[in-house]
């Protein structure tokens, strides 16, 4: 005799570990399937857009740090981008070697987060979070030595980047360089060929490239669906058009794919590190004539890069003041996040926190 | 065959049980009898004879000692570090703080030659509680008063208590993080070993003094 159900409608945090911040998941089940899923946010939203109408334009790149604070330096990279392309201002060439290695840093400490907390939801509790978070201390150390930061950074200045790296980075980071690989092979082997989260995540979480493509989703979710999609070479800014790399794909589209994507994207950043410190060149780290207070001509701009998590764009509109008119952030969290209904209904419970995981958010991102 | 990527799993995590320890014990690190006598500068055997009660305990292994954290010079900590000597008073650190949360209060000083050249700093509240150590400040003084500090344990009961009061500037240990003062990176400053600095190492340049003022700004022109 079938048994009838009916349908239950859970709540799912603001505060529950597997939210990655404070998000609520309104989730209707019927059983054990998803029915309906309807992401709640807005509980981390801090007015940053509005804020930076009244910073100038230095002030607003420690605001940004706080977007997305498990990649702020991809942040000020990007906001870099948008403020030299509105004053014109040409940046030192050794100042951009020095942000591209702190970007490709973060990319990695980035993708460490992401994989740590998306085995977290899948149920792998502590372990593997804990691996990464290693490595991740010795990325933030790095950074340390760089700005004096671990998190919020600061590190960026419209030219290129504050200071120098001191003398005691460069053995440090080759000594980095040379160990990330062995650790990214120990990741593989305890977590690539486990059945577990092979039969866990292969084929679930599917969704079609043009869903994808339809939503506007960017970064290693794209990637992971076959689509070679990568800013950094379809848009090369700073000076990725002189570096050589691979973009990592896969076909299938599901959260095993994501996971693989990531892990392969690691290994490319370390490549294109090392091109760096062969390429870095001695001079200055910013141009002196930029000054403090910064004011552009009026008018707009749009500078995007390739975030960790996607295409992070700033859209900027300046008066001729010293503080921007209006600032506009393309936060790939969020506009990833978009697709989540379309990822979660029709699959089983177990399957909700592992998908919704794979996407890697970040809710200082999604809510700004 | 199925479970041949789980022994795998499980052969990495018994491998890193027998790795050294990663973490950093803090505020105390436990440490053996070697290690204590080697904290306070002795030979174990001298030092076991020395301190019975505290050699028996380190030989338990429940000893323990302050731990250091490692810590770059660049390191931006909470404390400021003030110097009263450099500061003007011009309120650029408090004028351009993204915040807003540095209030200074100046009087016209008895140390000055001209008027308006230097200002007695009467008030200097940096609302702690509300600042993201981000550096601006220090980023934009002039003069070479105000760094960031190399300390961070500041945590305290109520929120008044984490204002930084002119005095409580004024008495601070002067440990500068060398974050911004590219100065001291080059004469080879670290906070953590190198002990407080004087108000004359830390700056791009030394302050004139009304002599040098005088033949710049007075004699050169009237010649
Ligand atoms: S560190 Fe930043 S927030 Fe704190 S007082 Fe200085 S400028 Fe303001
Ligand atoms: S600390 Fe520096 S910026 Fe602030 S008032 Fe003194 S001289 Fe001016």
């Amino acid at each position: 005799m079938p048994i009838r159900t009916e349908p239950v409608t859970v709540n799912i945090g603001p505060h529950h570990p597997s939210t990655h911040g404070v998000f609520r998941l309104r989730v209707t089940f019927d059983g054990e399937v998803v029915v309906d899923a309807e992401p709640v946010f807005g509980y981390l939203h801090r007015g940053t857009e509005k804020l930076a109408e009244e910073r100038t334009y230095v002030q607003f790149v420690t605001l940004s740090d706080r977007m997305d604070y498990v990649a702020s330096m991809t942040n000020n990279q990007g906001f870099m981008l948008a403020v030299e392309k509105l004053a014109g201002i040409t940046p030192s060439p050794r100042g951009v070697w020095l942000r591209m290695i702190a970007a490709e840093l973060q990319r990695i400490a980035s993708h460490l987060v992401g994989i740590g907390f998306f085995l977290q939801d899948l149920g792998a509790f502590g372990t593997p979070l804990i691996y990464v978070m290693r490595e991740r201390e010795r990325i933030l150390d790095l950074f340390e030595m760089l700005c004096g930061a671990r998190i919020t950074v600061s590190y960026m200045r419209p030219g290129g980047v504050f200071m120098d790296a001191p003398q005691d980075f460069w053995p440090a980071l080759d000594t980095f360089l040379a160990d990330m690989p062995h650790y990214v092979d120990e990741y593989e082997r305890l977590i690539t060929g486990n059945e577990i989260v092979l039969v866990r995540t292969k084929g679930t979480g599917k969704v079609p490239a043009e869903t994808l493509v339809n939503a506007s989703v960017s970064g290693p979710m794209l990637r992971a669906a076959g689509l070679d999609w990568d800013l950094r070479i379809k848009d090369p800014y700073e000076y990725y058009g002189r570096v050589k790399f691979d973009v990592p794909l896969a076909r299938e589209s599901d959260n095993f794919a994501r996971y693989i994507v990531r892990i392969q994207e690691m290994r490319e950043s370390v490549k294109i590190i090392r091109q760096c410190v062969e390429q870095i060149e001695p001079g200055p780290v910013r141009p002196k004539e930029v000054p403090f207070l910064i004011r552009p001509p009026a008018g707009d701009v749009y500078a995007h890069i390739e975030g960790p998590k996607g295409e992070l764009g700033y859209y900027l509109v300046s008066d001729g003041t010293i503080a921007p008119y209006r600032c506009k952030v393309r936060a790939p969290s969020f506009i990833n996040l978009t697709l989540l209904r379309d990822m979660l209904v029709g699959w089983k419970v177990a399957d909700m926190i592992v998908t919704f995981g794979s996407i890697d958010i970040n809710m200082g991102e999604v809510d700004r | 065959m199925y479970g041949i990527g789980i022994l795998k799993g499980f052969s990495v995590t018994a491998l890193n049980m027998i790795r050294a320890p990663f973490t950093i014990e803090y505020p105390d690190r436990r440490v053996g009898l070697l290690g204590l006598a080697k904290a306070s500068g002795m030979n174990p055997l001298v030092f076991a004879l020395k301190r019975p009660a505290a050699a028996v305990k380190a030989a338990l292994g429940v000893a323990k000692i302050p731990a250091r954290l490692p810590q770059h010079s660049r390191f931006r900590g909470q404390e400021f570090v003030w110097y009263e000597e450099r500061c003007t008073g011009c309120a650029s650190c408090a004028k351009l703080c993204p915040l807003g949360i540095i209030r200074i209060v100046t009087d016209p000083s008895g140390r000055q030659t001209q008027e308006g050249e230097v200002y007695d700093v009467e008030v200097f509240d940096i609302d702690l509680a509300r600042c993201m150590a981000c550096g601006i400040c220090v980023e934009v003084c002039p003069y070479d008063a105000l760094h960031m500090g190399s300390g961070f344990e500041r945590a305290r009961y109520a929120f008044p208590n984490l204002m930084i009061t002119v005095d409580e500037l004024k008495r601070a240990p002067k440990r500068p993080s060398t974050w911004f003062r590219p100065q001291l990176e080059a004469k080879g400053y670290d906070p953590q070993r190198s002990g407080t600095a004087d108000w004359k190492l830390v700056g791009r340049h030394e302050t004139p003094t009304a002599e040098q003022l005088k033949r710049t700004w007075v004699d050169e022109r009237t010649r």
